[in-house]
This record gives structure tokens, C-alpha cells and sequence, in this order.
């Protein structure tokens, strides 16, 4: 196996173009979906449309709500782009320079103040279909966020309102009776009032006037806390069930050098065993001079050990930038060696099937690349039976545990990395298994 | 089954100090089909044998089995693979490696005891020395031939076999091969190929194996055969062929 290993490595190390693709590109495809998985979706860029007169407010009671404030709401949800008109606001979608616009109309004010009819905004989009559902989600996701915001706001003034009948003062409104009495204060002066009434309809009068009082105050009381259940009747309280809450860079990591650990080990493996065909090789070493369990194992190491050390180099490179953990390397160093050792596996088995290079390159990109994404689909994106389909092609090959191991030795997430290097070992005698049957099938 | 014609000149191998090589009986069979049907012959030191015979006759069939890749059906080789220098039919070589490389490879694969040496002695011997550092996809047909023929000498077998050793060459670089492998010959090593060019058998080789169907027809000299399909001339291409429809093959 020695002179096999020796051999392989020498030709590699003249392959200087097959070298380069072998790092470069996976490491590129590894940062890319990296890069995209760390980064949470960004605000869409909207152009907005405010055709009310500036200065406009809502009244709630005595309180005043200036419709400004809702504008500012929505421009916080969206990277904003200021449009004059609508027409402008048209021309800057068809140009692409917005995803879509919001019309703020001139009558907003006098909709939310008459509580009859319920206000509405114009939202104006273009586009294929993808762009259309991107427009639909992101721009409900931020005009809910936007009206959560200002009825906050309204919900507010209406507190003030309140608050204002229960204690009394100055309403501060033009025209209104200076120094007011509050609700709550009503009791208190009438107790004195009938105290000295005598007995007759004139204090049973009073008396249930203060009944009245005392009743209205109290439950004047409580709808300032029914206002705030109903502005956000439901609060989230998140609970993980195991493991540690991972943040999403340090996964990003994780899931680009796992990529690039399985295209490097599942292309030189498979791309190792299909050279021997493509030379005429095959048949002169199984002739005598290696066993075909010890060709396959030599060509698995040359995946797994090249794909090892340049996973590694990532993970220790990458972790310059990102914090990671490296009181856990030694857990790092053993999932990554048998998540190559199983990649590799699966490169052999991948390479008894192909008898040129360029074919088992084919065949093991084209396998590799959709595992790792069906493996990345979560729970509930798609439908159940689809899900559970998903479930059992990502179990049968390593992609998915040798991305729950490495996850699991960085980021200490569930399932233990027990559990994972468990899986792949069984993975590693799996495919070690297929390929030997695939290489009698040949003889 | 008819009876293998035995011409002057079977069983050769028996001869002074006895057969080098021995095969008896051997059969395989692929599912229904069988490829080889009781073959056996002999070979003696530094003779040339030809297998010769149309397609699927069985000639590579028979190769395989002489060298360990394919295990017979039934019958037996008095020789282990590993005393039998194998040369497939393309040449089987790293071509991202030197000539010297793949020699010292494959030496110190086939446990050569001295693996310098012997690669020193193929580069000698195959006159490939001036070429030894020369990475071997860049080398002519001929040239990427001698280096796989070489490679099957490296344990220095008592036996080659070679599978349609000339049949990507042209004429210069076939008059070469046949040069060097007489020379192999003449120094006692014991030469089984297969070929489709009868011209060959006549020129080359000491003894003819005619196989059709994978049945042994013929084993003598080229001579005899020429004498067994009533050719006298020596148009050694019209014999093979009319001995062939004489045994009701195409």
C-alpha cells in the first residue's frame, strides 16, 4: 500500500491544474454557501411614498399620533428609498432599483381617526415569480412589523388618554376646562358630600353616583392593560430542546468545511481508483501485487488524509476570524478524520463505477452536491413524507453526520458527536463493503 | 467437441529438460457460455507459442487465465501468476510517471529482491535507457509498449504472456517489439502471445495454438498448420482461414 500511496501522491503532485480545482474550487463552493447561511436575510431596499401633508396626526381621545410616525416605523424595516411620486416610486422598480415601493395615502389620518373603515397602504411590485413571492414575504414581514409598531404608539397615546380621565389635570387640548377632575378622585369627594346629606333620594342619588365612580375608575384601570395584551397579545418564549444555541456563523463554518472535506476526499478517492482503470492499471496490480481490499483502502486513505489536512487548515484559518473553541480541537481532529475516512469510502464505491477520471469526477460531483443540500433542508420547509424521504437519503450517506459531528466537536450541538462518529463508522464499513463487491464485479 | 489436430512440432515443451509451462483441461464458462472448452498445451523454454484464432475465440480469455487476473472454470496451470510475466494489450502504465518510475514501481510491487538493479537491467535490455527520466505519456506507441512489456520481465519470469502485444504499433515499431521479444526467447524465456495477424504466427513463432469458439483446433508448428489446410504455397493467411471453414468455423 505504501508504494500505491507514494505513487498516487507523486502524480498528484504533478497534476498541478487537478491540484488547484481539488482546493480551490470546493474551498470556494464551501465559502460561498458559508458566507450565505451566515448571513440573515438582508431589508429589502422599498421606495416609499408619503402623500400625506407632513405635520398630519391621528387623534386617539385627547392624545395626538403624528402619521410621520408610521412612515418612520416602516423606514426602519426597509432599506428606504425616498420617492416623490407614485410615478417615480414605478419607474424606480421597472429600473431595478427597488424590489418594490409603499404608497402611504393622503386620507391614512382621517381612516385610523374614524374607526369605521380601516386604513390601508398601495403596494406597488414587479417581476417574475421569484421575485414576486420575495416581495410578498419580505414586504408583509416588514409592514407587520411597521403597524405592530405605530399601533404600539397609538396604544400608547390611548394610555395617556386614560390615564388623564383616571387622574384629571389639564387636558392641554385647546378650549378644555383647566384643572379637571380625575375618575379616581370622584369617590373620595362625594364620601363627604353624602356624609353630610340626610337621608332621602337626594343622597341615595348620590350614593349610586359614587357606586358608578368607584366602578368606572376600577375597570377605566384595567383597559390600560387590556390595550397592551391586545397590541402583542402572544409573547415567544424559545426553549432548545438539547445542545447549545449555536450562532449561525460559527454553523456557516462548520457547514463549509464540511463541504470541502467531501469533495476533496470523494474526488480523490473516486478519481484514484478510476485512474487505474483509465491506465489499464487495474488489472496488472490485481494480478498479485495489492489485494483489492488493500487498493481500495489505499485510495480511500489518499481521499481522506488530503481531504483531512485541508479541512483542517480551513478550520484553523477560518478560526482566526471567528471564535471558535479550541480547547475542543482534539474532538474537531477526530470528527474530521472520520468524516474523510467515510467520504472516502463512498469516493471508492463512487470510483468501481466509472472508467475514466472524468467520469468518476462527474459522478462523484453530481452525487456529492445535492446531498449536502438535501442534508441542510430543515425540519418543516418542505412536506412531511418529503422531509422524511430527505431524512433517509442524508442517514445513508456521510454528508449529513459528518456535518452533525464536526458541528457537534465545535459547537457542542446536538445529537452528541457519539452518536455521529458512531454513524459514520458504520457509513465507512458500508461503502467499504459496496465497493468491494463493485470491484469483484469488474473482475 | 472435435479432436485437437496435434502438427509437427506439438508439445515442443516436452522436449529437452521439459515444459516450462503446462496447461491441462482448462474450461470457463460465463453463465451459459463457455469461452474456453478443455484446453491444454505445453510450452518448453525460449519457445514462442501464438495463440491465434478469429474473434471471441478465446485468446484473451486464455491470457487472463495464464495471468491470475480470471480464475478457470476447471483445469489447471503448472505455474502461479506471479512466474508469469503478464503484457496486456494496452500498455498498462502511469503515464504521469517516468519510465524509471513505473520500473521501480512495479519492482518493488512484484517484490523484486534488487529493484535498482532490475530496473537498470529492463532499461538496458528494452534500450530505453536514454529515456529512462522521461514521463511515459509522452513516449511513442512503440516505445509506451516496450515500457509494458518491460514491466512484465521485471521479476525475470520463465514464462511471458502477451496479449496482442503489436496490434496498436506500426510497422517500424512492430519489427522492433518482435526483434526484442525474439531476443527473450533465444535467451530461454518462454513466449505465449495472442495475436490476430496469422503473418505473424508464421514469421514469429515456433508453435501455432489455433482456438475457435474457445476450443483448442490446432497445436503445431506454423508449418504444419500450413500442411493440415492442404497449403502447400505458403499463403499462411488463405490456410489458417480455409482451416478454419474445414472445422465449420467462420
Amino acid at each position: 500500500m505504501r508504494w500505491l500511496l507514494e505513487k498516487d501522491l507523486l502524480i498528484l503532485r504533478r497534476s498541478r491544474l487537478t491540484v488547484a480545482l481539488l482546493v480551490i474550487y470546493p474551498v470556494a463552493i464551501a465559502l460561498l454557501i458559508g458566507l450565505a447561511l451566515s448571513r440573515g436575510p438582508t431589508k429589502p431596499r422599498v421606495a416609499i411614498v408619503n402623500e400625506t401633508p407632513p405635520g398630519q396626526t391621528i387623534a386617539v381621545g385627547s392624545e395626538h399620533v403624528a402619521v410621520g410616525r408610521y412612515a418612520e416605523e416602516l423606514f426602519s424595516q426597509v432599506q428606504s428609498v425616498h420617492a416623490s411620486s407614485r410615478a417615480q416610486a414605478i419607474a424606480a422598480i421597472k429600473s431595478g432599483r427597488v424590489l418594490a415601493a409603499v404608497v402611504i395615502p393622503r386620507n391614512i389620518a382621517a381612516r385610523v381617526s374614524s374607526g369605521l373603515s380601516q386604513a390601508s397602504l398601495e403596494v406597488l411590485y414587479n417581476g417574475n415569480a421569484l421575485e414576486q413571492s420575495l416581495v410578498q414575504s419580505q414586504l408583509s414581514s416588514a409592514l407587520a412589523q411597521a403597524n405592530l409598531g405605530f399601533s404600539e404608539q397609538i396604544q400608547g397615546a390611548a394610555a395617556q388618554a386614560i390615564g388623564l380621565l383616571l387622574k384629571g389635570g389639564n387636558l392641554g387640548v385647546l378650549g378644555a376646562p383647566p384643572d379637571l377632575i380625575g375618575l379616581s378622585q370622584i369617590p373620595s369627594g362625594l364620601k363627604g358630600i353624602i356624609a353630610r346629606q340626610p337621608p332621602g333620594p337626594d343622597r341615595r342619588q348620590l350614593e349610586r353616583m359614587d357606586a358608578f365612580a368607584q366602578f368606572a375608575a376600577q375597570n377605566l384601570g384595567l383597559a390600560k392593560n387590556v390595550l397592551s395584551t391586545i397590541g402583542q397579545p402572544i409573547q415567544i418564549k424559545s426553549t432548545l430542546i438539547s445542545g447549545r444555541r449555536t450562532p449561525l456563523n460559527t454553523f456557516a463554518v462548520v457547514v463549509a468545511v464540511s463541504i470541502s472535506l467531501m469533495f476533496v476526499a470523494v474526488l480523490l478517492a473516486s478519481g484514484g481508483l478510476a485512474l487505474e482503470r483509465e491506465e489499464n492499471t487495474l488489472q496488472r496490480l490485481v494480478r498479485g501485487l495489492a489485494s483489492r481490499e488493500g487498493l481500495l483502502a489505499e485510495k480511500a486513505l489518499l481521499g481522506a488524509g488530503c481531504s483531512f489536512l485541508l479541512a483542517f487548515a480551513m478550520l484553523a484559518g477560518i478560526g482566526a476570524f471567528v471564535s471558535l473553541d479550541w480547547s475542543r480541537a482534539g474532538l474537531w481532529l477526530a470528527s474530521l478524520a472520520l468524516g474523510a475516512l467515510a467520504f472516502g469510502t463512498l469516493g471508492v464505491a463512487i470510483g468501481v463505477l466509472a472508467r475514466e477520471v472524468r467520469a468518476a469526477s462527474l459522478l462523484a460531483f453530481l452525487t456529492s452536491l445535492p446531498l449536502a443540500f438535501l442534508a441542510l433542508v430543515p425540519a418543516g420547509a418542505v412536506a412531511s413524507g418529503l422531509y422524511d424521504a430527505i431524512g433517509v437519503i442524508s442517514f445513508v450517506f456521510p454528508f449529513k453526520a459528518a456535518l452533525q459531528a464536526l458541528d457537534a466537536a465545535v459547537n457542542q450541538s446536538a445529537p452528541g458527536i457519539g452518536v455521529s462518529l458512531a454513524h459514520l463508522a458504520g457509513l465507512v464499513v458500508l461503502f467499504g463493503l459496496l465497493a468491494r463487491v463493485g470491484l469483484r464485479r469488474l473482475d | 467437441m472435435s479432436e485437437t489436430l496435434a502438427g509437427a512440432g506439438a508439445g515442443a515443451g516436452a522436449g529437452l529438460g521439459g515444459p516450462v509451462l503446462s496447461v491441462r483441461d482448462l474450461a470457463m464458462r460465463y453463465g451459459e457460455r463457455e469461452a474456453l472448452r478443455g484446453v491444454s498445451f505445453d510450452a518448453g523454454a525460449g519457445e514462442l507459442v501464438a495463440v491465434v484464432g478469429p474473434n471471441g475465440a478465446g485468446k484473451t480469455t486464455l491470457l487472463s487465465i495464464l495471468a491470475g487476473i480470471q480464475r478457470p472454470s476447471a483445469g489447471s496451470v503448472s505455474r502461479a501468476p506471479r512466474e508469469i510475466g503478464w503484457v496486456p494489450q494496452s500498455p498498462a502504465v502511469y503515464a504521469k510517471l517516468s519510465v524509471a518510475e513505473n520500473l521501480e514501481l512495479f519492482a518493488r510491487l512484484e517484490k523484486v529482491a534488487d529493484p535498482a538493479r532490475a530496473v537498470e537491467r529492463m532499461l538496458e535490455q528494452t534500450g530505453l535507457g536514454e529515456r529512462a527520466g522521461e514521463q511515459v505519456g509522452r513516449l511513442s506507441g512503440g516505445n509506451r509498449q516496450r515500457v509494458n512489456v518491460a514491466i512484465g520481465l521485471l521479476a525475470d519470469p520463465p514464462v511471458l504472456a502477451l496479449d496482442e502485444p503489436s496490434s496498436a504499433l506500426d510497422p517500424a515499431q512492430r519489427a522492433r517489439l518482435w526483434d526484442f521479444v525474439g531476443s527473450l526467447a533465444a535467451a530461454g524465456t518462454s513466449v505465449v502471445f495472442s495475436t490476430h495477424d496469422v503473418n505473424e504466427v508464421q514469421r514469429y513463432a515456433k508453435r501455432a495454438l489455433v482456438l475457435a469458439e474457445g476450443e483448442l483446433l490446432f497445436d503445431g508448428s506454423p508449418e504444419a498448420l500450413l500442411a493440415a489446410a492442404g497449403e502447400e504455397k505458403g499463403d499462411f493467411e488463405g490456410a489458417f482461414v480455409s482451416f478454419l471453414h474445414g472445422r465449420g468455423h467462420r
